[in-house]
């Protein structure tokens, strides 16, 4: 199955339709659920994605995700929300404890990459840093220029990154030509340029208990 | 020049006043600039100026936001372009005394460098009359206090973006009442991740959506206190 960043961020992706768990996972996180399905050979999780961009409306992320748990879990024996805080302010956390289905833990995926409890405890030196991951460095124009209109309004780029200092990129895999698009993200945004390898973090362990 | 190009000195002082407010709409900070000069010489009162052109103009861009009208690039625009009109009423507005709602001491809080939100809340605060002193981003509990009675102010006002920095809200507002404080300010908050149910569980007075409901809300508390102290 050929994966489309533009698809996984403007429609999502439909479930296989195998398996008896199924994964409701952000777009954003299609590629690196499958490549870890496909590693362990987890043939009892399926996936489906919502579309990666309703992180640009993050209040309309436990609605959305209500609504993939009611349309699909009478044909899995049980569902997994594989979607962080991602800014809903614990809404999303209190929707899944309420629909009885459990969910990832952590405020954002970049917190889960990085391992929530290590991510927490840089906290204080690392507020400062912008992240990026592998999905964010490949539709950087779409996630970030463009929705904050930097593409018609360079000027605007201090308002939005005038606090920041560095830009840290979390490689979930080692490629090269990911790195040289994450180090030029971080000069268009005025930012100093960090790579770290995270791997998958804390979602290779949450999958591998299901 | 072309030649459609509206010379706003030539406009009447309605016309330029809706004209303005299209500018504002379109963050045009220089015909702004020009806008409130203009008016300024015609005799209109600094706070007139700011009331009827530029916060009018700024309520239409908040309404059209909520709506999803319009998103945050344009809303940044719109509030440069406010911005360049306020720095030449501000020192004026002082001058003449315009009238004075109460005093808010406002801030991101420790953590978070997230500030648009709160800059626009600032701003349209001041432009309601407000005094507003702005700690910027990353502020500590103690932080707050001593701003709150070094400035005597009335109100608290508080920002966070990110879901792990908003529960330090609550740290400020118990420490308040740790030592007797809390009853002497009205504590406002506001963020994208927060809700009013957030709000009421960590003790603030309100939780406003956004910088148009943070003055009417401001307001409001404001006059109740006024009312209490008369009674």
């Amino acid at each position: 199955m050929t994966l489309s960043d533009v698809a996984l961020t403007e429609q999502g992706l439909p479930p296989a339709r195998k398996g008896r768990v199924l994964l409701i996972a952000c777009g954003a996180l299609a590629r690196e659920i499958l490549a870890l399905k496909a590693a362990n050979g987890w043939d009892h999780l399926d996936l489906t994605c919502l579309p990666a961009n309703l992180h640009l409306w993050p209040e309309r992320i436990t609605d959305a995700v209500t609504a993939a748990v009611a349309e699909h879990r009478a044909a899995y024996d049980s569902v997994f929300v594989v979607y962080a805080d991602c800014g809903t302010g614990g809404l999303l956390a209190a929707r899944c404890a309420e629909l009885g289905v459990e969910m990832i833990a952590g405020p954002h995926c970049y917190a889960f990459y990085e391992g929530v409890d290590v991510f927490a405890a840089k906290a204080d030196t690392e507020f400062t840093a912008f992240y990026l991951t592998d999905f964010l460095v490949r539709q950087f124009d779409a996630f970030v220029w463009r929705p904050m209109g930097l593409d018609r309004h360079p000027e605007l780029r201090d308002s939005y990154f005038g606090n920041y200092d560095r830009l840290i990129y979390q490689a979930q895999t080692d490629d090269p030509a990911l790195d040289a698009a994450a180090r030029a993200a971080a000069a268009r945004l005025g930012l100093a340029y960090e790579r770290r390898l995270t791997g998958y973090g804390d979602l290779a362990p949450a999958l591998a208990a299901l | 020049m072309a030649d459609d190009d509206i010379i706003l000195s030539e406009l009447s002082d309605d016309d330029l006043v809706l004209q303005m407010h299209d500018d504002l709409y379109d963050g045009l900070k220089e015909e702004i600039e020009e806008g409130v000069g203009i008016l300024l010489e015609r005799g209109w009162t600094p706070y007139d100026v700011l009331t009827r052109a530029l916060v009018a103009g700024m309520t239409i861009v908040g309404a059209d936001f909520r709506d999803g009208i319009l998103f945050v690039p344009e809303v940044l625009l719109a509030a440069n372009a406010m911005k360049g009109g306020m720095a030449i009423l501000k020192p004026l507005l002082i001058a003449t005394g315009a009238p004075r709602m109460g005093k808010m001491v406002i801030g991101t809080v420790k953590g978070d460098i997230h500030d648009i939100g709160k800059n626009l809340v600032a701003m349209m605060m001041e432009g309601a009359g407000f005094e507003v002193v702005d700690l910027g981003i990353n502020n500590a509990v103690e932080k707050y206090l001593e701003a709150l009675e070094r400035e005597g102010a009335d109100i608290l006002g508080m920002s966070a973006l990110l879901t792990t920095t908003m529960p330090y809200m609550k740290v400020v507002i118990d420490t308040l009442k740790e030592k007797g404080l809390r009853e002497n300010y009205i504590v406002l908050v506001g963020g994208a991740p927060l809700n009013e149910e957030f709000g009421r569980a960590i003790g603030a007075d309100a939780y406003c959506r956004d910088a148009a409901v943070a003055v009417e809300t401001a307001k409001s508390f404001i006059a109740r206190k006024h009312n209490a102290l008369r009674a």
